[in-house]
């Protein structure tokens, strides 16, 4: 096993290991914002270190750089859900 | 080896786990949007199940549409249920209402499990003769060389069946609301929405142009390449930023019937030049193919896109 | 062809055949009618992951799995999208039409004690 692919496995164990404590924050938190808290958590680090360990497997740059992509456009939508639900959670909250 | 044979094993049995016990939610619960819910997240299990089958062409597609289309055109149509009809008598649990269908429904499944089990063995396979013609088309990937060459008049028939379902559709509107357009524009625009149909759009072009162009060689195609520009062009009539288009515009019409059109005049070319009905000559049968599939992507990429507005219910503006 | 693959493959298989059986009793027996537009999906869902089963037996010539059967599902979703939206636009207007979203007869009021 190379340098290269020790880094994968380390990157990849640990943005797994976000991705359990963010769906175990999502189902145990008491409230949407926490919830959402712990879901863009694992989303963005997850995910980036996920993409960041598969990097040194790409065998061209054009690779890499699509992977990166992908995480980007993550972020864009993982970012703009997590508004459009915490807009709906505030509004809902004086009536509760 | 065998440790790496086991886990991967394992992934797949958690995998099939999730897709039943997913289903069984759908079955089961009683909260309409929960069942909703579910078979979206279902929808993106199922694109993993896909790619462990190897079958990335389908994954995109299950992903895209399986999941994302259908998903929304599921929460549209509960939002307007809630709306406009009475929610359903609950019904008692007696026995007899589900036991005769349950036993009924897990034979069909013991049947097709039987049919699962008794698969010939070696199995038939045509990838042979795919491969052995590829050369004959200019494409690469064996899929879209399925799809556009070999059983090119399925996949034309497909079109008109989506032509015709858009029809079907659009039929069901109020007479007065006939020609015009949908209403997608919710009350209250969030501000993220608007900002992310300002900034997505353009990328999603792009990955939609690179769909259709890697396709011809690898995992990708028209159906990919035109839902994600459906999901584009919805995204920014939800948003507020350009109204639904009227649904008598001679453009849109054009740009629908358009892909399906020249697929037909292709086919009936090849009569001519070529050896019959939808074959192409082999010197230009790659841009040939490439051509349809930029009109068809546009076609479908509206079609679709239309199928989730549903039926027109503002009356032309005269 | 490994073994591996095989096992894999008769796997995704048999999930098909159990999502069959869920979807057609999704169908049958519930009331709501949107529900059972959701049940029609799952249907598809599992018979086209028998197709599956059957694509990544036939693996050959360096490809993961037969074509042909991989192009015919791709064109079954888009048809059973196609399906899906007309049953809904049908279902929607229904429930415009009659304000109720099912077939089942409306609940008997309940017989006021005299």
């Amino acid at each position: 096993m190379g340098l290269a692919d020790a880094f994968t496995l380390v990157c990849a164990v640990a943005g797994a290991i976000l991705f359990l404590a963010g769906t175990l924050g999502l189902l145990r938190f008491p409230d949407t914002l926490s919830r959402l808290h712990a879901l863009s958590k694992a989303d963005s680090l997850g995910l980036g270190l996920i993409v960041l360990g598969l990097l040194p497997q790409q065998a061209s740059l054009m690779g890499g750089v699509k992977l990166i992509c992908i995480w980007l456009l993550a972020q864009l939508s993982a970012a703009t859900a997590s508004q459009l639900i915490a807009g709906i959670a505030a509004r809902r909250k004086p009536q509760a | 080896m065998s440790l790496f044979w086991s886990i991967s094993l394992l992934f797949d049995i958690a995998l099939v786990a999730g897709l039943i016990a997913l289903a069984l939610h759908v079955v089961v619960t009683r909260d309409g949007r929960g069942a909703i819910l579910a078979f979206i997240a279902f929808g993106l299990l199922l694109g993993i199940g896909w790619a462990r089958l190897a079958s990335v062409d389908v994954a995109l597609t299950e992903a895209a549409i399986g999941g994302g289309l259908t998903g929304m055109l599921l929460l549209r149509a509960h939002a307007h249920l809630a709306r406009h009809a009475a929610p359903p008598p609950p019904v008692a649990p007696e026995p007899r209402r589900w036991l005769v269908p349950a036993i009924a429904c897990g034979l069909v499944t013991l049947a097709l499990t039987a049919v699962v089990l008794a698969f010939p063995q070696p199995a038939p396979s045509l990838a042979h003769q795919a491969v052995a013609s590829l050369e004959t088309t200019g494409l690469g990937n064996p899929v879209t060389a399925v799809l556009l060459a070999y059983r090119a008049i399925d996949t034309l028939l497909e079109k008109i069946v989506l032509i015709l379902a858009l029809v079907g559709v659009w039929s069901l509107s109020r007479d007065a609301a006939w020609g015009g357009a949908s209403q997608l524009q919710p009350a209250v625009v969030p501000e993220p929405l608007v900002f992310l149909a300002r900034v997505l759009p353009p990328f999603g072009v792009l990955i939609a142009v690179y769909e259709v162009w890697v396709g011809a060689d690898l995992p990708g195609g028209t159906f990919q390449a035109g839902t994600i520009l459906a999901a584009m062009a919805l995204l920014v009539m939800l948003a507020g930023l350009r109204p639904a288009p009227p649904t008598q515009a001679r453009a849109l019409r054009v740009m629908l019937a358009g892909g399906p059109a020249l697929f037909v005049l292709v086919g009936f070319l090849g009569v001519a030049v070529a050896q019959g009905f939808l074959s192409y000559p082999e010197a230009i049968a790659k841009p040939l193919i490439v051509g349809i599939e930029a009109a068809l992507t546009l076609s479908i990429a509206g079609t679709l896109a239309l199928l989730v507005a549903g039926p027109p219910d503002r009356a032309p503006e005269p | 062809m490994s073994a591996m693959a095989l096992t894999s493959a008769s796997l995704f298989g048999l999930c098909g055949a159990a999502l069959v059986g869920i979807g057609l009793f999704c169908i049958v027996s519930h009331p709501d009618l949107l529900r059972r537009i959701i049940g029609f999906n799952i249907l598809g869902a599992g018979i086209f992951l028998v197709f599956g089963a059957v694509a990544r037996r036939g693996a050959a010539m360096e490809l993961g799995g037969d074509p042909v059967p991989q192009a015919m599902v791709i064109t079954g979703i888009v048809v059973a999208f196609a399906a899906t939206a007309l049953a809904i636009a049908l279902l929607r207007r229904l429930a415009s039409l009659t304000g109720s979203a099912t077939f089942e007869a409306p609940a008997a009021p309940p017989r006021s004690e005299p």
